[in-house]
């Protein structure tokens, strides 16, 4: 057997504008600069549970700045 | 306006300032989208309309062909009073938005949450026992004009003056420029006054942040202190006005959505999000400054584009059932608060607002319905200026 799949997310800075989205939909694989620009959370892995939360982080970035990998 | 020539067709002689637009402008995008996806005008000495929202992202991310130095569509060019960052491209544009974008973080707006409330609720109350109200003047409108001036430490009741000097710089203004030039000056005076009293006796609100903010690395000027204070006036009380005033619309006549945030307020976030979709308030403008082309359209230089945040939100290429509020829609990367570096610096502020007046409406009154005309705005701003409500 493989090992069950790793997420984890990550923030393009060059393209995150702040729009917030990626933070109020899952507050807690995110964190915001003091001008509100976003990074991943610690290495940006996805905890069980929260999968769906980063793909809607995803999905509701104006910016197209969130990605998702599969590792 | 009174007298404007009727529209011949919408995809070679569209007027944005054309009644049937004003009153839906959804059909007329639609149709666009459809046959003529970056449309053109003579009207206005030349004006492109894009109304797809790739379209318009492309717009909005190329600041070299297209610039904000006039980011409104008018008649006649107006003189260029320039209001940095809205008006500035890079590199000038970066200096002057991260002045801004601390006192308006997601976190620095979350202590401002318990004042809107109860904002809201004085306002309600002045209204809850008569059994209607006008949502737009009595509700929307006060709602950021109390809040901004709770900010700045100024007396919030100054509201009258703030919505006087906004529509002579906004609308008269237009056609008008001693007005534009008045009310500009009546301003400045104003917020003049408040800088030398918090030179004075700093305190903890948004003009004396400013004042100790760096520019640059450089302290802030009084001038641009004056035109921070100036363009976040201008820039945040129409456009959450409008918001709140098409959100309250919404839900007066969708009995369905209004019953389902009564019983789940906790679906409020993601039905003011879709709110903001369906009805984005605010469609921005550029300059084309050098010659290029989009989607197989030349964009001449010396003409203006409609930047459509609002056309780009019902594409149905990147929202499913884009014409439908869904409200409680799940993926949902709408654009009314702009794309790219101008992304409006209020969002977060805008966002909180918009909830918080939602949330307390349908609590305090559930079951409302429109009573009368409503009455829309037309041009940059887009949302109810009368809406009659009758409570149940
Ligand atoms: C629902 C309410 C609002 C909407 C829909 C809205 C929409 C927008 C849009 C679309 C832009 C981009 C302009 C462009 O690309 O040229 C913008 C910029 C801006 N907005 Fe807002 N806005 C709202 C509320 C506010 C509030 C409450 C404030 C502040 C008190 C504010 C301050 C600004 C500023 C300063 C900019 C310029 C940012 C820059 O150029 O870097 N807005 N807004
Ligand atoms: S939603 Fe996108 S643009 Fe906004 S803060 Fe998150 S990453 Fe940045």
């Amino acid at each position: 057997m493989p090992n069950p799949k790793t997420l984890r997310v990550r923030v393009d800075a060059n393209k995150c504008q702040g729009h917030n989205r990626c933070k109020a939909v899952a507050p807690e694989l995110f964190e915001l600069d003091e001008y509100g620009n976003a990074r991943a959370s610690g290495d940006g892995r996805v905890p069980p549970g929260q999968e769906e939360m980063a793909s809607l982080a995803k999905s509701n970035c104006p910016e197209f700045a969130v990605e998702v990998i599969e590792e | 306006m009174a007298g404007r020539p009727p529209v011949k067709d919408w995809s070679t002689d569209f007027d944005h300032l054309d009644p049937a637009w004003v009153a839906d402008p959804f059909p007329i995008w639609d149709e666009m989208r459809k046959t003529c996806p970056i449309a053109h005008t003579e009207r206005f000495n030349g004006v492109y309309f894009a109304s797809r929202y790739a379209d318009v992202r492309a717009v909005a991310y190329d600041t070299e062909h297209f610039s904000s130095r006039r980011v409104v569509v008018r008649e006649t060019p107006p003189p260029r009073i320039p209001a940095p960052p809205i008006t500035s491209d890079p590199p000038e544009h970066r200096a002057a938005r991260m002045v801004l974008l601390p006192p308006f973080t997601a976190d620095a707006i979350k202590k401002l949450e318990p004042r809107a409330r109860a904002l809201c609720n004085e306002l309600i109350d002045s209204f809850v026992g008569r059994g209607g109200c006008d949502a737009a003047v009595e509700y929307a409108q006060e709602i950021p004009t109390r809040l901004i001036a709770h900010m700045m430490d100024l007396p919030e009741g100054d509201g009258d003056l703030y919505r006087k000097w906004i529509h002579e710089i906004l609308e008269v203004g237009i056609t008008d420029q001693r007005v534009l030039m008045q009310a500009v000056g009546d301003m400045t005076r104003y917020f003049a006054a408040a800088v030398e009293q918090r030179k004075q006796q700093p305190g903890d609100d948004l003009i004396s942040y400013l004042l100790h903010a760096r520019f640059n690395g450089e302290p802030m000027t009084s001038d641009n202190v004056l035109g921070c204070l100036r363009l976040l006036l201008i820039a945040g009380i129409d456009t959450t006005w409008s918001g709140i005033g098409s959100s309250i619309w919404h839900l007066a006549r969708t009995p369905q959505d209004r019953r389902r945030l009564v019983a789940e307020p906790g679906l409020v976030p993601i039905a003011v999000e879709e709110l903001l979709r369906a009805y984005a308030p605010v469609t921005m403008a550029r300059e084309v400054v050098k010659q290029t082309s989009i989607n197989g359209c030349t964009f001449e230089p010396g003409q203006m584009v409609l930047l459509s945040f609002p056309a780009a939100c019902r594409d149905p290429e990147v929202f499913p059932n884009a014409e439908k509020v869904v409200i409680d829609r799940k993926e949902n990367r709408h654009a009314a608060f702009g794309l790219g570096i101008h992304r409006c610096v209020g969002s977060n502020l805008a966002r909180m607002e918009l909830m918080v007046a939602v949330e307390e409406l349908v609590k305090r009154i559930p079951e409302f319905c429109l009573d009368g005309e409503v009455t829309w705005s037309e041009g940059t701003v887009r949302g109810p200026r009368k809406l009659p409500l009758r409570f149940h």
